[in-house]
Formats: C-alpha cells, structure tokens, sequence
C-alpha cells in the first residue's frame, strides 16, 4: 500500500500532557469540592457537563461512522480508524453520566428536580401537578431508557470496532455490506435515541420546560465538536508524518463539515430562540427567561462566537484549506461548545447562584478557573484515550474497499 | 501573417484532458475548450483563472442583508410602529430577532440571483444571446479545444503536426 507509517505511537511528550492535563482536572474537581458554595449542586453540574460534552464528542463520531458506512463514503475511508479512537470514548462518558443519575437519585444533589419523591405525593406541599402527571416517564421508564443507551452504545460501537479489525486481517466484501447494514440501523437507532437522551440528560434539568427543537440543536452541537475534534486530531497527525495520502482536498472537506455544522447549529439555536421569544408563551419562555436575567452577556456571546467566527473565517474556499486557520477556529469554538453545554445546564440547576451570592470578580475567576480545570482534565482524558485506541491498530484500513478511491480523493 | 484558428475535437473528455496536457507540456497555449459539461480538473491545465463569482456572491448578499435592514427599520419600525403581539416597536435592535428570518431569506435572495445573473452576463448565456461555440456538437457529445496561431510561436505546420499527434476526432482550421 505504500504507508510507511501505519502504526502510531503516542509521542512520550503528548502522554506528558495528557496526564498533566488529567492532574490539573483532579486537582481542579479537589478544588471546586471545597470551593463550592451550593451544597455541592454546581460541582456536580460541572462534573455532568464535562460527562456529556466528551460523551457527546464520542457519540457524534459514532454517528458520523455510521453515516459513512450508511452513505457509502468513500473519501473518509483512510481515516475512519479517527472515528473509531473517538467512539472508544463512550463507555467511559456513559460511566460519568450515570454516576451523576445515580447520585442524583440518592439525593446527593438536586440537579433533577423531579427525582425528588415529594414532588409525586399529592398530599406533600411539595405537590407539583406537571411533574405528578409525568411519573410513568420519569418513573422505572427513566432508568430503563438509561439501560437502552449504555447497551446500545456500547454494542453498536464494538460491533464496528471488530468487523473493521476483522477486515484488517481478511478483506471481504461481506464485511464491508455488513458494515453498511449495520450502519443504516445504527442511524434509526440514533435518531430516536440521541433525542431521548437530550431529554434525559440535559432538557430534565428544567423540568417544566419542553422544547421539540432540543434534542436537535444538543445532537448539531455534538457533531460539530465530534467534526472539530476529528479535523484537529487529523491535522495534528499529519504534522507527526502519519497519513501521508490524506491530502488538501480531504482537510478542505473536514473544514467543509466544520463550517455546515457550525451553520446547523446556529440555525437551530436561533430557531429554537426566536420562536419562544416571538411567542411569549409563559410555559415555554421560562427557559430563556432565566437566561435573560442571569447569562445575558454570557448567552448572546456563546451564540454569536458558535456562529460568526466560523461563518465570516471559514467561508473561503483558502480558509477551509489553511491548517492555521482550521486549528484556530476550531480550537475556539471547540471550547465555546462547552461553554454552550454550560448554558444549557447551569442556569437550570443553579439559577444564577453558581458562584454564590454576590461573588465579586476574584471568587468568580477562581470558580471559572476550576470549572475550565476540570474541562482540561476531561480533555486529556479524551486524548489519551483517543490515542492510545489509536495506537492500537492500523492506522489506515488496508483492506477497505474505498481505500483507492479515498487516496485519489480530489475536489 | 494571418491567424489560423484550430478547433480541435475530441469524442470523449478524457482523451482531450490527455491531449491538453500533452499539448501544454510543449509549451502549446489552449485558448478555450467546448464542452457540453464541466470537465473536472481541466482549468488548471489550460491555465484558467480560479472564478470570483464567489467573492461577487458574498457581495451580493452582504448588500440584501444590508437592504433587509434598512427596509424592516423603515416598514416596522421608522414609518409606522408595527405593535405584533407587544414586541418592543420602537427601536430596531431590541425587534431584532424578529427581523432575522427577513434578512436572511433576503440575503439568500440577492446572493442567489446576483450570482445567477452574474454567471449568464460574463459568460455571454443570458436567453436569446447568440451562441460562441464553434460547432453545435459540443453541446451534444463531442468536445472542442480551440487553439491559434496568433497565441504560440509556431508555424501552422508546426502546430497543425502536434495537434494530429493527439487522438483527434476531427480538426476544424479556420482563416481570421
């Protein structure tokens, strides 16, 4: 095939960086425990928000696997083994989520309102007739949606892991078409459940408040971080002397899928936004209201960084093909993504009160710092992971039928 | 001396991707191609120009959003305070989001056919222009390159030999 370089191995300094990244996140997590001055609620948040945005990385990289076996790509072909290192991810993600469920229902924290048992008793005075009127969906249904997406997940992810390793060792077409049947299931599986688990996770928090465009804009925001990420590690591989045959058109087609997703979500956003706002329906705008009287800055800048830096910088044809600017754009909306996660969480769970009443800006700077501590540790924790699924394989799959037909990949 | 005009034709895309590359190595100049579709990676070869129909569309559409602005300040807010279900109507900017579907659709608008409009002009296709090429096959099945004298330093004879050493269909010369 002509590969000189199909086994990679993580560079001593980037293990270096990754374990200093993960000490810097636990020693942030010791930190934020002692720092924190909601009972606990908002560490919790910040562990839950972490959870999900890495989990969410993960799973858009399941997703956008699938589509390519679905679709019958064939240009992503010699870098699906990216895909698979960032799917590796999933259990772990899936593992953080479920001990914040856990410890939510053991009451440790009251991030989901509605795990609390009073709110179903009639009788209690802490009756709440919306929240009695949905037990069966947040009864023993909750955990078995919960039990639905750790399996399926985790089977459909190591499904594909094996029969791309298989093919590895003995092309077969038969493979290749189970792939593809495999995929297109995988996507009826995702469009309902990625959407549940958006619910789940995330849109329970403000238990009184539903929206049908959520799901959709949590599921945009996971792709663009899985396409981001993909893009970097792609880009970054390149530099060590690794891919050899993914040429200019294929960073020019991942900086494509950076900029549409990036459209994606910002129209879904705003949709969602200006609806409720145009409306003004008192049950649905509680959401933003919150929002507006707490995060306007914050909310309003999340937005408009997730959607002007990659529409005004990556619309050229050269931007898309530039390696400085796609490490730029991406590693800033990358971590303004998380910022979005955290808007979609923490007004919910603590109403503006995160940081304490009244901190000034010395007390809001050190919680901002381990909130982005513990980002970092989970960062390095995804790297290292991703990498070390990398190294574990070919780095290019020398028996994939499209395998050609990506390396003359011209556009 | 006088200008002699060779169009070359081609039965299949291929084979004429193949002979401009030949004839380009030899320092031959393709004036144009004719070609019922687009071939792909052929404006490189021949050396053509990449197209700033991009740059005039963004143009095009910063200039609709720019008019959707100034028409939603003047209709809704300006002229005559629209009240629509007690949205703030006296200032422009805290209606925004309302106006936003207005100048995007406006902006597609403009971007859209500024370009269209742009393409048929410069290529000289608006409806009823008179057809350039040289021969109506090419908007059938065959291709067509155009190569002259008065571009390269060679004799007809010269030229007219290269030309032949490609796998032609049919050669076409023509006196100006």
């Amino acid at each position: 095939m002509g590969h000189d370089k199909l086994h990679f191995e993580i560079p001593a300094k980037t293990r270096k960086w990754c374990f200093g990244l993960m000490g810097l996140g636990v020693l942030s997590a010791i930190v934020g425990g002692v720092a924190d001055e909601t009972h606990g609620q908002y560490w919790w948040a910040v562990l839950l928000i972490c959870g999900f945005f890495f989990l969410a990385v993960s799973l858009g990289a399941l997703f956008f696997y699938a589509l390519q076996y679905a679709a019958e790509v064939a240009w992503t072909a010699q870098i699906k083994r990216v895909f698979e290192a960032m799917f590796s991810f999933i259990p772990i993600g899936l593992a953080v989520i479920l001990v914040v469920l856990l410890a939510g229902q053991f009451h440790v924290h009251h991030i989901y309102h509605w795990m609390d048992s009073s709110v179903y008793d009639i009788n209690s005075p802490n009756y709440d007739k919306l929240i009695a009127d949905k037990a069966v969906f947040f009864g023993a249904f909750f955990w078995v949606r919960i039990a639905i997406y750790v399996a399926g997940f985790v089977l459909f992810a190591r499904a594909f892991r094996k029969w791309s390793l298989q093919e590895d060792e003995s092309p077969s077409t038969e493979l290749h078409l189970k792939q593809y049947r495999r995929g297109a299931l995988f996507l009826v599986y995702f469009a309902v459940f990625s959407t549940t688990i958006a619910w789940d996770v995330l849109m329970s928090i403000d238990t009184h408040w539903f929206s049908t465009m959520y799901s959709w804009y949590i599921f945009s925001g996971m792709w663009v971080t899985c396409m981001i990420f993909a893009t970097l590690l792609i880009i970054w591989l390149k530099g060590k002397g690794y891919f050899t045959k993914v040429n200019d058109s294929h960073v020019h087609d991942m900086g494509k899928w950076m900029f549409a997703i990036s459209m994606l979500w910002s129209y879904l956003w705003f949709c969602q936004f200006m609806l409720i706002w145009y409306s003004d329906i008192p049950e649905e705008v509680t959401y933003f209201k919150t929002r507006y009287d707490n995060y306007m800055g914050l909310m309003w800048g999340v937005f408009f960084a997730n959607f002007a830096i990659p529409f005004y910088v990556l619309i050229a044809r050269d931007a898309k093909r530039n390696i400085k600017f796609l490490q730029r754009v991406g590693a800033i909306i990358f971590v303004t993504h998380f910022l979005d996660i955290w808007m979609a969480v923490v007004p919910g769970t603590n109403h503006g009160h995160e940081f304490g009443h009244h901190p000034g800006f010395g007390k809001s700077l050190l919680h901002w710092g381990w909130t982005f501590g513990m980002f970092l540790g989970f960062l390095g924790l995804f790297i290292f992971i991703v990498l070390r699924t990398l190294s574990k394989a070919k780095l290019v799959p020398v028996n994939h039928p499209y395998l050609n037909e990506s390396e003359n990949h011209h556009i | 001396m006088a200008n002699k005009v060779f169009h070359v034709m081609y039965d299949d895309d291929q084979k004429l991707m193949d002979a401009a590359k030949a004839l380009v190595s030899q320092g031959i100049r393709v004036k144009e191609v004719f070609s019922p579709f687009p071939i792909h990676g052929l404006d490189p070869v021949i050396g053509v120009k990449r197209t700033r129909l991009a740059i005039c569309s963004f143009m095009y559409a910063c200039t609709g959003t720019a008019l959707a602005i100034l028409g939603t300040w003047y209709f809704m807010v300006s002229d005559w305070n629209w009240n629509i279900g007690g949205k703030p109507n006296f200032t422009w900017i805290e209606n925004a989001p309302a106006f936003v579907p207005v100048m995007f659709e406006f902006s597609v608008f403009c971007g859209a056919h500024g370009m269209a409009i742009t393409y048929l002009l410069r290529n000289g296709t608006l409806p009823g222009m008179p057809a350039s090429n040289p021969d109506p096959r090419t908007t059938d099945d065959k291709f067509v390159m155009e190569i002259t004298t008065d571009d390269n330093n060679l004799s007809a004879s010269d030229l007219e030999a290269k030309i032949r050493a490609t796998d032609v269909y049919e050669l076409n010369i023509k006196d100006y």
